[in-house]
């Protein structure tokens, strides 16, 4: 059958230009991990750092009275509250919005709802979103800096920076910058329902280029073979004991009920092969970090104890959060660009 | 009624096997002579159109249109789609009958064609298969065909019951009628918005696979092959697929025609341009069904045409309203628009950097199509054919800018395009309806 495919790669011949992953058009929107090279990770952990070691009182003078518009359309507890903590740290104005108690139930667009934030005066906006690729829409409509906080299945870049920020304090101590090599040598495991997770997408995507190594583990119905091929630096391991062993990282995901589509999925099975428990950690990983990006399902994915046990650093991952969220809101608002200038026609 | 003289232009009539300076005399509404250029006298009430260094050819003939009406007016017109169809060159447009309501009956079809339209090229409208596009209970053929139906489909929704699609090839050959499948089994496709592969993946959309497009056409040419030997040969039925996107329903085509079966299909521009890569910043105007496609696909398509398999060019012109296009990606409408980038995007591409000859490139817009609905006097420009014409630069190079778009929407991923062939006079029926400036 694909005979037809090979003659025409045979021929060589000129195709129209392909287009490639686009940049924001805001300098400090993070929409994907994609637009983040080293070089601004590194800025950001660096961001990150002094902000959190800055004296409070000082720091809240940075973004003083600036407003900062959150944007929920799917529930969060740990991403909104530390976004709007970090905000607030800055001395920003925060407003949430939230898709149950706005005019978004009475059937207005993001477009408008976007809009109307920006009118009411929003210099950035803080988004969370059940469709893939929405800060896209968001972002060219408003023409406002636009931190993705999570879209669909797509990305969640903020949660993937704190997550390397735990890593870093774990095993490179003292390191507050990134290079191509600061992760050479270690393998971070992502295990679970990685088909529906922003969270792993940002994090297989993010690690890799910091030189880690990332194993992927799952069943096929949540693990696509292809997801291999999304990024550099990716395997696939279906047993995860065999993942484990060679890990300095377990990374542990929920299982995304709310995504799954109509897949039947015997959960009685995937936690004999999946779940995380105590046995499995003092076998195949003593050593390694127990991450959860949250929320966690105990007794599913991972047990209470291995969450509650001395390798989880999920709580750590939390408190990063903070910290990590501040570099960003600082960088939306201070990056600039002319684009972003122009938009919001000069800084009123 | 008025006499039109096309004088000195190159005249490319592939049906006819004309290629070469000719002078085009068209009255009351037909092809009325053709001469060597310079040999047609001037009639006092002539009008005069000098198409030295020109092309003279056929009018285009679009087989796959959405035009919106009866029911959508916000998306488009009849008026304003054909006189999209006109600025690009099409003097016959085949428009599909996914309307509201859908064209059920003779008296919608007779309304799609009457003078209180006010289209600017001809429309013939293709049926719905079935009533309300349901996939259930057959529409009345033989009426519909009185009515000036061409052929009948339910695009958009594919007919998935076997014996349903059985009953359709079967009245549709009784009544002479094509059957025209959009080619997606929507079992494997729900909740999909581009297609399956490393992209989707990546970009965290939901991806059709491939075999949902060739399952499908694998299985109307198995209903047609059993139907054909049913029938010992004697009345043939014709299956045509719609907007093929895949390799190896191109390859399934080309096999069922090696296997003696009437079986053709049609290739849209955004199939042999566009990859799934066009997806990757979420631009709703890269989302169409079927979807962009791989790179090997892509390259299939050309191929495909180079190689003569693929019938026609069609665009599936789906014009859509800005602000139903300006939403997320998932829950945005599928389609583009496609009418004045067409002939543009074929003669940069398919004839100017791919080399295919344009007598072939112009039969694939006109001649190949015409013939294939049975469109009798289109397509070709021997004496008595309708005056549909199209005169064009086949050299000049302009920039397509939607926003200049005479479609009511504006939703094309071709937006600032370099084109190829800028089109200079259209002519439908012995009437000039798009003048270019």
């Amino acid at each position: 059958m694909p005979l037809i495919a090979a003659s025409a790669a045979r021929r060589s011949v000129v195709r129209p230009a392909l287009t490639a992953f686009p940049e924001p058009y805001s300098a400090g929107s993070v929409m994907s991990v994609h637009s983040l090279t080293v070089e601004r990770v590194s800025a950001i952990l660096a961001l990150a750092t002094q902000l959190e070691n800055e004296d409070p009182l000082k720091r809240a003078t940075r973004l003083a009275k600036r407003r900062i518009a959150l944007l929920f359309y799917e529930s969060s507890t740990r991403t909104r509250t530390s976004f709007e903590l970090a905000a607030k740290g800055l001395g920003a104005d925060t407003t949430l919005v939230s898709s149950l108690s706005s005019s978004i139930e009475k059937g207005e667009t993001l477009k408008d709802t976007g809009l109307t934030l920006k009118a009411l005066g929003a210099e950035a906006i803080i988004l969370r979103h059940p469709s893939s690729g929405s800060p896209w829409l968001l972002e060219r409509e408003t023409g406002l800096p636009v931190l993705n906080a999570g879209d669909g299945m797509h990305e969640h870049p903020s949660q993937a920076l704190l997550d390397l920020r735990t890593i870093l304090a774990h095993l490179r101590p003292g390191v507050e910058t990134a290079t191509a090599e600061t992760l050479a040598g270690v393998t971070v495991t992502i295990v679970g329902d990685i088909l529906h997770s922003r969270v792993a997408r940002s994090n297989m995507l993010l690690l890799p280029k910091l030189g880690a190594r990332v194993i992927l583990c799952g069943p096929p119905q949540l693990l696509p073979a292809v997801a291999a091929e999304a990024g550099p630096g990716l395997e696939i391991e279906r047993d995860m004991a065999a993942a484990m062993k060679q890990s300095q990282v377990v990374m542990m995901l929920r299982i995304q009920a709310e995504r799954l589509a109509g897949l039947q999925l015997d959960l009685e099975e995937y936690k004999s092969s999946y779940q995380l428990n105590e046995a499995r950690l003092a076998e195949y990983a003593p050593g390694a970090l127990v991450m959860h990006p949250g929320p966690i399902i105990r007794g599913l994915e991972l047990t209470g104890e291995v969450a509650d046990g001395p390798q989880s650093v999920i709580l750590e991952q939390v408190h990063h959060g903070v910290a990590i969220r501040m570099a960003l809101v600082e960088r939306a608002l201070t990056a600039g660009s002319a684009a972003a200038c122009d938009a919001m026609g000069g800084r009123q | 009624m008025s006499v039109i003289l096309i004088k000195g232009g190159h005249l490319i009539d592939p049906a006819a096997g004309v290629d070469g300076l000719r002078d085009v005399v068209l009255r009351d509404g037909r092809v009325a002579e053709i001469m060597a250029a310079g040999k047609a006298k001037v009639e006092a009430d002539a009008q005069v159109i000098d198409a030295k260094g020109l092309t003279v050819a056929p009018g285009l003939v679009d087989i796959h249109v959405h035009l919106r009406e009866p029911g959508q007016g916000h998306k488009e017109t009849i008026a304003t789609g054909t006189a999209a169809a006109a600025a690009g060159g099409f003097t016959s447009v085949a428009a599909m009958p996914n309307t509201v309501p859908t064209n059920d009956s003779p008296e919608i079809t007779r309304w799609i064609q009457a003078p209180e339209r006010k289209a600017s090229v001809r429309v013939f409208p293709i049926g719905a298969a079935t009533r309300g596009l349901k996939g259930e209970v057959l529409n009345d053929y033989a009426a519909l065909k009185a009515a000036g139906v061409v052929a009948v489909t339910d695009d958009g929704h594919p007919i998935l019951k076997d014996s349903t699609m059985r009953e359709v090839l079967k009245n549709a050959t009784r009544n002479g009628l094509s059957v025209i499948q959009h080619a997606e089994d929507t079992r494997l496709t729900g909740g999909c918005s581009m297609n399956a592969g490393v992209t989707a993946f990546r970009l965290g959309l939901r991806g059709m696979p491939p075999e949902a497009e060739y399952g499908l056409v694998e299985r109307d040419i198995r209903l047609l092959s059993e139907l054909t030997r049913e029938v010992n040969g004697s009345k043939v039925g014709h299956l045509h697929v719609a907007h093929t996107s895949t390799a190896q329903a191109i390859a399934a085509v080309s096999q069922a025609r090696r296997n003696g079966l009437r079986v053709t299909c049609e290739v849209a521009p955004h199939h042999f341009l566009l990859t799934e890569e066009h997806v990757r910043a979420y631009n709703t105007n890269a989302k169409m069904n079927p979807p962009l496609r791989s790179i090997a696909d892509r390259d299939a398509m050309i191929q495909g045409i180079l190689d003569g398999v693929v019938d026609a060019i069609a665009t599936d012109h789906a014009p859509h309203a800005a602000h139903e296009k300006e939403v997320e990606f998932e829950r945005a409408p599928n389609g583009i628009t496609g009418l004045e980038s067409a002939l543009g995007l074929s003669l940069r591409w398919l004839h100017h950097e791919w080399k295919l000859p344009l007598g072939r490139v112009l039969s694939l817009l006109s001649a190949q199509p015409a013939a294939l609905l049975g469109l009798k006097g289109r397509g070709t420009l021997t004496v008595g054919s309708f005056a549909d014409v199209v005169v064009f630069d086949p050299k000049a190079e302009w920039v397509f800018r939607a926003k200049d778009s005479r479609s009511k929407s504006k939703n094309t991923p071709f937006d600032g395009w370099t084109m190829q062939g800028k089109v200079w006079w259209t002519i439908s029926e012995g009437r000039v309806v798009f003048k270019g400036v």
